[in-house]
Order: C-alpha cells, then structure tokens, then sequence
C-alpha cells in the first residue's frame, strides 16, 4: 500500500491541537520560570532564629543590644523576660525607646508603646508582637521570630512567649 | 529653454532626499496627509483636526502637556543615571553630590518637580477627559488605557520615592509596601493568608509573599533599592512608552481628539 503524501482534516486537526498544547505548555513553563526568578534562592537577611546570651545578662527593663539587624528589643518585667517585635503596629515603621519618658515612640506617625508593649496613644491598632523565646539545654537564650505571639489574641500567656527570671 | 533649478528643487531632487521623504511638497491637501501618514511618530496622530477640538478652552492641553512633561522626565532620568549608583553605599551620597559635583545643580530638582507636575497633569486631563464626556463609546477603550497609565505614572512616583536612600525614602516604602503584604491571599498579612497552611508548614510567609517579590528580602533592603531602581528606570518607562502609542493611535481611530462626534 502506497504512503499516503497528505494529512487528511481529521489528522490535521489532531496534530493542530496538540502542537497548541505543547505551545501553550511551553509558554507556561517559561513564564512560570521568569516569575520563579524574581524570587532569589538566597538572601542576606539577618537569620530569623538566633542565640542571644543567657537570661543573666539582663537587667531589669528595656535592651536594645539585638534591635539593630535582628529587630528586638529583650524587655525584662515582674520576672518575665520577653522578645519584643520592633516593628509598629500601625504601618511597619520602627519606634525608638525613649529612656526618659519610659515608652516606645514611632517617629512615622507617633505611635506610643509602654515598656511591655501595649500600645497608648497614636494610631497603632495593637499592641507591639512578641517573639518566641526559649532556653535551650545550654542555658541560652534563643529568640525564634517565625513563630509570633499577639496580644490580643490572649497569646502573651503562652508558655512559649517569655522565660521566667 | 528650461528655468534653472534652486537650491531647494535641487536638495528635494537628490535621492537621499527622497529617500527620506516618500512624498511631495505638501502643498496640496494629498500631500500633507502623507506627510502625517508617513512619519512613524506622526501618523499616530490625526491626520486632520477639527478647529473646536484644538481649542485651549476645552483640551486645556492636558493630555499634551502630560507626554511633554513624560519626554522631560525621560531626559532627565537618563541625565541622573551617569551619576546615580543604586546601593546602599553610594545612593544617598550620589545624591548630594548631584548638587554639588556637577553643572546645573538643580537637575535632580527637575526630575522630581517633573514628577510631581506629572501627576497633576495626568490628574487634570483625567478631569477634562470626565467633564466634557470624551470618555463615551467609542472611546471607553481609551479611557481604560488611560487609567492604566495613570496608575504607571503613580507607580513611578512610588518607585522613584525610594532612590535618594534616605530615612523619608526608606519608611515611605516601607509604610508602602506593606500593603503588598495585606493583600488577599498574596500577601502574609492579609485576609485568608493563614489558610493555606498545611499542618506547620505556612505557604504564604514573608519569605515568599507578594512582598518579599517586590522587595527582594523582608524588609527594605539593598536588593528593594535595586528593584526598584530596575523598576523606574526601566520596566515601567517601556510599558508606558507603549501604552502611551497605544493611547495616540486609538485617539486617532476613535474618531479624533476632544470634539463631539
């Protein structure tokens, strides 16, 4: 039997649909791999998890020695040590500790915190966050920012949330 | 005994000439329309107005003004760019240089004036556009372009607010670009983030939102100076350059500038 020279309708049709769907895939994958390209494999981000000493090195209120690069500040209150967030609860800038009035202000658009965290005047709609904080089986303290405790959503009471001192 | 040519007959007769011009002298109705329709930047435009719609009264000459001030801010853009290095180690002191180190100091001053009257003018044509009804079949196709390039040139002012690298930059972007992280789903702070999560495992952190995509980290870093820098120099300048054609040539097709039809 001689080889037919021509593709009948029926086959040209079935070889148009699947050259779109190998068309359209391939155009999918390449666009979906340009969009995975804008986000890197590595950054260069402080680490969210880090050791920050042991619970004696603290004296009784605001510390601010892992504020810069890591963004907390260890408050040490009524015999709880917390790691506090410090990013504003308004609109993410960050508040400066104020020794002499004893609060966090934020110079974007004046939000006040107390020592603890609670929010007093300002714009801010909660209190600062709160950042796990454990001791490890080597008395070190590590501060674990993944993991956040709010306020008020009655968190603050989680065993997770301070260490006792 | 046949009159001798002028120079101009002679320039107009030279091949490089006509080369170049594919048409006649337009001193016929004829040859100014191909002088329009032959010239790429051009023939984006009408071919014929109408008197009333080029009435300063009634355009205000928004819509012109908002692309001449689009080209001024293009060539002062690309001015600051031979002295503008987006790092963290040179931004902001590429700066102040700016003022000092090179001849007309204010260069810097009139991108960003630039900018701000870009805004106001795209604003006020928008009004115009509105007020005399121009946005009506069959031109709402133009008004959706429109809008979209209103909302480029708003993202080019967020953009450019975070060159200079300073404490007004770096917190206006941050304030900012927090609303990328309470967008729905997209973003680890908004609405219905928290449901997808399998187990412990969350799918939508700050490690992969629409945030950390525009920022390049999690929070306003290097690699956010970066991509922005990309971003207004670059990226949205071209797609506005495009949509701006876009919006010309379908003023064209739409029936012409501004007049009633």
């Amino acid at each position: 039997m001689a080889r037919r020279q021509h593709l009948n309708r029926r086959e040209f049709f079935s070889w148009i649909t699947v050259g779109w769907v190998a068309f359209t895939a391939a155009v999918g994958g390449l666009l979906s791999l340009v969009f995975r390209f804008t986000y890197p494999n590595v950054n260069f981000d402080p680490a969210s998890s880090f050791i920050a000493g042991v619970p004696e090195d603290y004296d009784t209120g605001v510390d601010e020695r892992w504020k810069n690069g890591y963004g907390v500040w260890i408050v040490k209150e009524e015999g709880k040590l917390v790691a506090l967030s410090n990013i504003c609860t308004h609109l993410g800038c960050i508040p400066t500790w104020m020794p002499a009035e004893s609060k966090f202000k934020c110079p974007c658009h004046g939000s006040g915190y107390y020592a603890n965290g609670i929010n007093f005047e300002g714009p801010a709609p909660r209190p600062l966050e709160r950042y796990k904080i454990t001791v490890n089986t080597e008395g070190k303290i590590v501060i674990d920012k993944t993991r956040i405790f709010r306020y008020e959503k009655g968190q603050w009471d989680h065993p997770d949330s301070f260490i006792e001192v | 005994m046949a009159k001798k040519k002028g120079l101009a007959e002679y320039v107009a007769g030279t091949q490089v000439w006509k080369a170049i011009f594919r048409h006649g002298p337009p001193n016929n109705a004829r040859n100014r329309a191909a002088v329009v329709a032959g010239n790429v930047f051009l023939h984006l435009h009408p071919i014929k107005l109408k008197k009333s719609g080029v009435k300063l009264g009634y355009t205000w000459c928004m819509g012109g003004l908002s692309f001449f001030v689009f080209l001024a801010l293009t060539v002062t853009g690309l001015l600051l760019m031979f002295y503008y290095r987006p790092t963290a180690e040179y931004a902001f002191n590429d700066i102040i240089a700016l003022r000092e180190h090179v001849p007309l100091g204010i260069m810097r001053e009139l991108h960003r004036w630039g900018a701000h009257l870009m805004v106001i003018v795209v604003w006020l044509h928008m009004f115009r556009v509105f007020m005399t009804g121009a946005y009506k079949p069959p031109r709402e196709f133009n008004w959706g372009i429109g809008v979209i390039l209103l909302v480029l040139t708003l993202l080019l002012s967020f953009t450019g607010y975070l060159l200079p690298w300073d404490q007004l930059a770096i917190w206006a972007i941050a304030v900012g670009s927090n609303m990328a992280k309470a967008t729905p789903f997209l973003g680890h702070g908004g609405p219905g983030a928290n449901l997808a999560q399998i187990g412990d495992f969350v799918m939508v952190s700050d490690k992969n939102d629409v945030r950390y995509q525009l920022l390049g980290g999690r929070f306003v870093g290097e690699p956010a100076l970066l991509r922005f820098y990309i971003l207004h120099c670059v990226f949205i300048p071209l797609v506005v350059g495009v949509l701006i054609a876009v919006h010309f040539w379908r003023v064209r097709k739409d029936g012409g500038i501004s007049a009633p039809l």
